[in-house]
């Protein structure tokens, strides 16, 4: 396959980057879209030229490292697929394609194609987790959990926090990844605890962080390679004004 | 944790707001197009006269009017806010951006906004102003309430001095400021029919995507009611409304 690549170059977060164009000639179809990127770079080694930074772990599609805008898309054109698992096949041989970092205040770029999304991690520490006693090991099955409420709960879990919906909103809101991390506790028994302040908390951290808001667009849904659905952005919000609004945090004396 | 100044700065909040006062500007659009259907009745105006002048001087009617200049401003002011927001959260643009899962409206709420704003403004001058302070026409009907015929006189500000509706003689006799005339001489200008046409084409744009969002912003996305939260925002508030108020001016225009 013969590509031409308009890639982003930067050298540090306070550098201004620009677009630089490659034209690769040995692309095999089979190819996932990393290992393309991997072909260009061994080539850039040979010219003793620098080597294009992006981030990878896995290759498995489910660390969430990968994280490129494809052609104006996160994760590239194929629906529900990280970047390590969209292969050249769903390219043509001639194609143009545009690589950039994902574009947003809270993911300053660190170098080319990666991004510092540790202000996901903070908001995840402001409140996604839960208190568990540390005493014996519990009985398997004991906490009793509806069906349809466990597979809500592991539909919400299965966010691998890549920052695609932050990517693909226009508003560069993290609200997708939020509301999934608040829905996957907020629905089960183990989350009660910290229900309402994990939610004041999580939405306190992402406006700290300088995320922008929702306004519903669900491009974020779209794009999400583990289809995570925007009814967890209902439900954040059904969390966060309930906790706003209606809960009482002081005991009646 | 916190106070009400706190949740509404939030991002969160501020969505909230955006979501009351357009649910309570859309709740308007029933009661405006049903009141303004009078327009099309053909007597002269005399419905719509006394419809205008129930509309101005009821007491509830004027409070909850009071509560709709607000949340304009307010809807208005928000989005002003959040639009400066959102842009910095993203200070550098991607060379391309696709817009693959949302609509062409979600995308352009601002510029709608922006339209019908500048109609909402253009709108009230014409209209508003004119009734309440400006130079609007004065008008007697006479109804025989025997025959139910009615005789239309125009009559000067100095025969006018407030709204009357009396019965003398059979004779139901009521004068009135006559807004129906100034609609009618406004809506013969092309240009303006024109533009009314289009703020109705961008509401129905800024509707088809804003209703369905207002309900999800709340948290209601419940399965069982969101077929019919889509339904009513598309047939009713993005068709059927849009087209009853662009239908007015159109109506006049022809005429």
């Amino acid at each position: 396959m013969n590509l031409t690549l308009k890639v982003w170059r930067q050298k540090n977060r306070k550098a201004s980057g620009k677009f630089v164009t490659y034209k690769t000639d040995d692309v095999s179809p089979d190819m996932s879209f990393l290992e393309m990127l991997d072909v260009v770079n061994e080539g850039l080694v040979k010219k003793q030229e620098e080597p294009i930074q992006f981030d990878h772990d896995c290759r498995e599609g489910i660390c969430g490292s990968c994280a490129l805008m494809i052609n104006g898309q996160p994760h590239g054109p194929k629906k529900a697929t990280t970047t390590c698992q969209l292969h050249m096949r769903s390219f043509n041989t001639g194609d143009t394609i545009v690589i950039e970092p994902w574009r947003s205040v809270a993911f300053p770029v660190v170098k080319d194609l990666a991004v510092d999304r540790s202000s996901l991690d903070r908001i995840q520490h402001a409140g996604g987790y839960v208190s568990v006693g540390t005493g014996g090991v519990p009985d398997a099955n004991e906490i009793a959990i509806p069906k349809v409420i466990a597979d809500e709960a592991f539909n919400s879990a299965t966010c691998i926090q890549c920052g695609a919906c932050v990517a693909a909103c226009k508003n560069a809101s993290a609200m997708l990844f939020v509301s999934a991390k608040v829905s996957q506790y907020a629905l089960l028994p183990q989350g009660q605890t910290e229900r309402y302040e994990r939610a004041q908390a999580m939405v306190l951290q992402m406006d700290e962080e300088g995320f922008g808001g929702c306004t519903n667009t669900y491009q974020c849904e779209a794009e999400c390679p583990k289809e995570i659905k925007v009814t967890n952005i209902a439900r954040m919000n059904r969390e966060y004004f309930n906790a706003e609004f209606l809960q009482d945090k002081k005991a009646h004396v | 944790m916190s106070n009400f100044s706190n949740t509404f700065s939030s991002t969160l909040g501020k969505k909230l707001i955006m979501c009351l006062t357009g649910l309570f500007l859309c709740s308007f659009l029933i009661v405006h197009l049903t009141g303004n259907l009078s327009l099309f009745k053909n007597d002269e105006g005399l419905a719509f006269n006394q419809y205008a002048h129930f509309m101005t001087n009821f007491t509830p009617i004027k409070v909850v009017s009071y509560l709709l200049y607000s949340s304009i401003i307010i809807h208005s002011v928000f989005a002003l806010f959040i639009t400066i927001q959102n842009k910095k959260a993203r200070p550098v643009a991607y060379a391309q951006k696709s817009g693959n899962g949302s609509i062409w409206s979600s995308r352009n709420m601002g510029v709608l906004g922006t339209i019908l704003l500048l109609f909402i403004v253009s709108h009230m001058s014409s209209f508003w102003y004119e009734y309440h302070w400006g130079e609007t026409p004065y008008v007697k009907y006479e109804t025989d309430l025997n025959t139910g015929k009615t005789i239309t006189t125009e009559i000067s500000a100095s025969d006018y001095i407030e709204y009357v509706s009396y019965v003398n003689n059979g004779i139901e006799i009521t004068k009135s400021k006559n807004l129906y005339k100034e609609v009618a001489t406004e809506f013969k200008e092309w240009y303006l029919v024109a533009f009314y046409v289009l703020a109705m084409l961008a509401m129905s744009f800024h509707l088809v995507h804003g209703f369905q969002s207002a309900f999800q912003t709340l948290g209601w996305d419940h399965s069982k009611y969101k077929p019919l939260i889509n339904f009513i925002g598309v047939w009713v508030f993005s068709i059927l409304i849009p087209i009853g108020f662009a239908a007015m001016p159109l109506y006049f225009f022809f005429k």
